[in-house]
């Protein structure tokens, strides 16, 4: 009897270890491919650099003494040993303003992704299970919010709440609730009729655990992908909304305000206008270089 | 196909008035009072609360939005609180600058994109392909915004040979239109890249090849047309997307367009402007992307047989 019980435990110990194996080695296979893809590992690359930066950013430039600290007597200073990439407007150091604008931009870009990924993904799920009415309705809704140019509806939802680090990042993850709503409708759909489900229903598993144990997990490649993408979209976005005055508010750093603030410079001081944009540049390419890896590792089919 | 068009209109019906219900809604969350704002900040306490009365703000949420769009659907869509205009005049006075702005982008944008897409295509991984690719991913990455002053910074700071702004003759046309074109060009590039690429390992390309046909006409005749089906929603989804991206181009050249008129009312807190400026442009993105689809239906036999 004893010996039985542990040849079951055994066996369920063993069965969980392949379990753990399994999942790692789709992790690995997937991390295996995406090594292979040179130009999705230099955006890796890049991205680990900004990421680094953005997290010291304190220990490297201190926020309240140096990045928004104004000394006019070094305003519109050209770049040099002791400000790397020139002063701007107010004598601020550009370079320690960068970083923590990097901190800024990725937080809110992770963080409004996040948001729209658990909405939209949760009311996708929603709509594809069910089927029928509820999905009807949920859908129409969303094609509501899809006729809105997501920069507008970003814009509208700003100005009616105030320009704020939290408004900004509900405005922008609002706009893309829908697309991963469709996104994740469609896997779904794709899945709920297999087999597998069938199985774990049959064996008595209610909807919440078909949906968040058998489907989303199933459904979650394109997701990553379109989230990976979705940052630098959200990025671009919060950029664009400070450049015009409703997203982030001085003298916190921002790429689109600091931009924006060099603009009147432009004539004599280029470099405060274009290196925030350099920054941008390159951190929207390295996520769309991932991005476009993780689809190819993740969905080798869909390989050309 | 007559059924399919109409019934796409009438479905436009309810998410216009979704949108104008979304937008009608967010705008009544914004603090300060409308009444307060026409008359001034130092206007007597009585004279608003009359206005306010006048104009209905005191009546219940549903009862003002009813209101909003029973006007709305007679062309009414109230004055401006800042100029007193009528607001729907203002806006179709403004609208054509900023449709011929995106015209003329997505005009750039198919010149550069489709050619560009197909050379990449059929010399896959040569140089072409690679700088043409990079060049997409770049395009892709530069905020619109960004772009419009560094091509300020290079024709008109640098060069002088165009103005950096404002509204007047065809030579003010070129930078708008190049910056707000330029993503989508990025787009299109890669989007007919992979159709192309898709298209030229099916059999018939292989039939057509095998049969003796010159390169030039596989490409061309056979290829092409598939490849480009794809492309038009691309095309058609990019043009929606310049309308409203206007907003930001607009801004950096000062363009009288609809997009830079909604950031100046939502700076005065003009509701009016903002309602109506929002509407207007997702009606046209709306309609734009009902004619994608329709164009759709007549270029892919596939899917106009769904159509019956």
């Amino acid at each position: 009897m004893s010996n039985k019980a542990t040849n079951l435990k055994n066996t369920e110990i063993n069965s969980s270890n392949e379990n753990v194996n399994k999942k790692r080695s789709q992790f690995a296979e997937v991390w295996r491919r995406l090594k292979k893809n040179k130009m999705a590992m230099v955006g890796l690359g890049i991205l680990g650099v900004i990421i680094l930066l953005a997290i010291f950013a304190d220990v490297i430039a201190p926020y309240e003494t140096v990045a928004i600290k104004q000394n006019l007597r070094e305003r519109l200073q050209e770049p040099s040993m002791k400000h790397i990439f020139g002063t701007d407007e107010y004598g601020r150091d550009m370079f320690a303003r960068l970083i923590h604008g990097a901190r800024v931009s990725l937080k809110v870009g992770i963080l409004a992704v996040g948001i729209s990924i658990v909405i939209g993904g949760t009311l996708g799920a929603i709509a594809g299970y069910y089927g029928g009415k509820l999905d009807n309705i949920i859908m129409r809704i969303m094609d509501v919010f899809l006729a809105v140019p997501s920069i507008l509806l970003a814009i509208a939802i700003v100005s009616a709440l105030g320009p704020n680090l939290m408004n900004l990042m509900f405005a922008i993850s609002i706009s893309s609730i829908p697309g991963y709503a469709r996104i994740v409708r469609a896997s779904v759909i794709s899945i709920r009729d297999q087999e597998f489900v069938e199985a774990a229903r049959a064996i008595g598993a209610d909807d919440f655990r078909i949906i968040f144990k058998h489907i989303i997990p199933n459904a979650l490649a394109p997701v990553i992908v379109q989230g990976t993408l979705g940052v630098a979209g959200a990025i671009l976005s919060t950029a664009g909304l400070s450049f015009i005055g409703m997203g982030i508010q001085p003298p916190a750093p921002e790429w689109g305000a600091m931009l924006s603030g060099g603009r009147q410079y432009l004539r004599y001081s280029p470099h405060v206008t274009t290196i925030p944009g350099i920054a941008i540049v390159i951190t929207i390419l390295a996520l769309n270089l991932v991005g476009d890896g993780l689809r190819d590792a993740l969905d080798p089919r869909l390989k050309s | 196909m007559h059924k399919y068009i109409i019934k796409r209109l009438l479905l436009l019906i309810p998410v216009l008035l979704g949108v104008s219900f979304l937008v009608f809604s967010i705008m009544s969350f914004t603090p300060g009072d409308p009444a307060q704002l026409i008359l001034g900040e130092s206007a007597p306490k009585i004279q608003v609360e009359m206005l306010r009365k006048e104009m209905g703000l005191d009546d219940p949420f549903l009862i003002q939005y009813g209101r909003f769009v029973i006007n709305a659907v007679q062309g009414d869509f109230g004055r401006s609180y800042t100029s007193g205009r009528e607001v729907f005049g203002e806006i179709f006075q403004r609208f054509p600058n900023t449709l011929i702005l995106a015209v003329i982008g997505v005009i750039i944008a198919i010149l550069i994109g489709i050619p560009v897409g197909i050379i990449s295509a059929t010399k896959q991984y040569s140089l072409m392909d690679s700088i043409s690719m990079i060049g997409a991913l770049l395009g892709v990455a530069m905020p619109n915004f960004w772009l419009g002053l560094m091509l300020i910074l290079f024709f008109s700071v640098g060069l002088g040979w165009l103005p950096s702004g404002g509204f007047g003759g065809w030579k003010s046309l070129i930078l708008p239109s190049i910056t707000l074109g330029t993503g989508a060009a990025a787009i299109i590039t890669r989007m007919t890249r992979s159709s192309m690429l898709e298209v030229i390992r099916q059999d018939y390309i292989r039939t057509a090849r095998a049969k003796g046909v010159t390169e030039k006409k596989v490409i061309n005749k056979h290829a092409l047309k598939n490849a480009l089906i794809p492309v038009i929603t691309v095309v058609g989804l990019q043009f929606g997307y310049l309308l409203g991206g206007a907003v930001l181009t607009e801004t950096v050249y000062s363009w009288p367009g609809v997009g830079r008129m909604m950031v100046e009312a939502i700076r005065s807190k003009d509701t009016p402007v903002v309602l109506a400026a929002v509407l207007f442009l997702a009606t046209t993105f709306s309609i734009v992307n009902l004619l994608v689809d329709i164009l759709y239906g007549f270029v892919d036999p596939r899917v106009k047989s769904q159509y019956k």
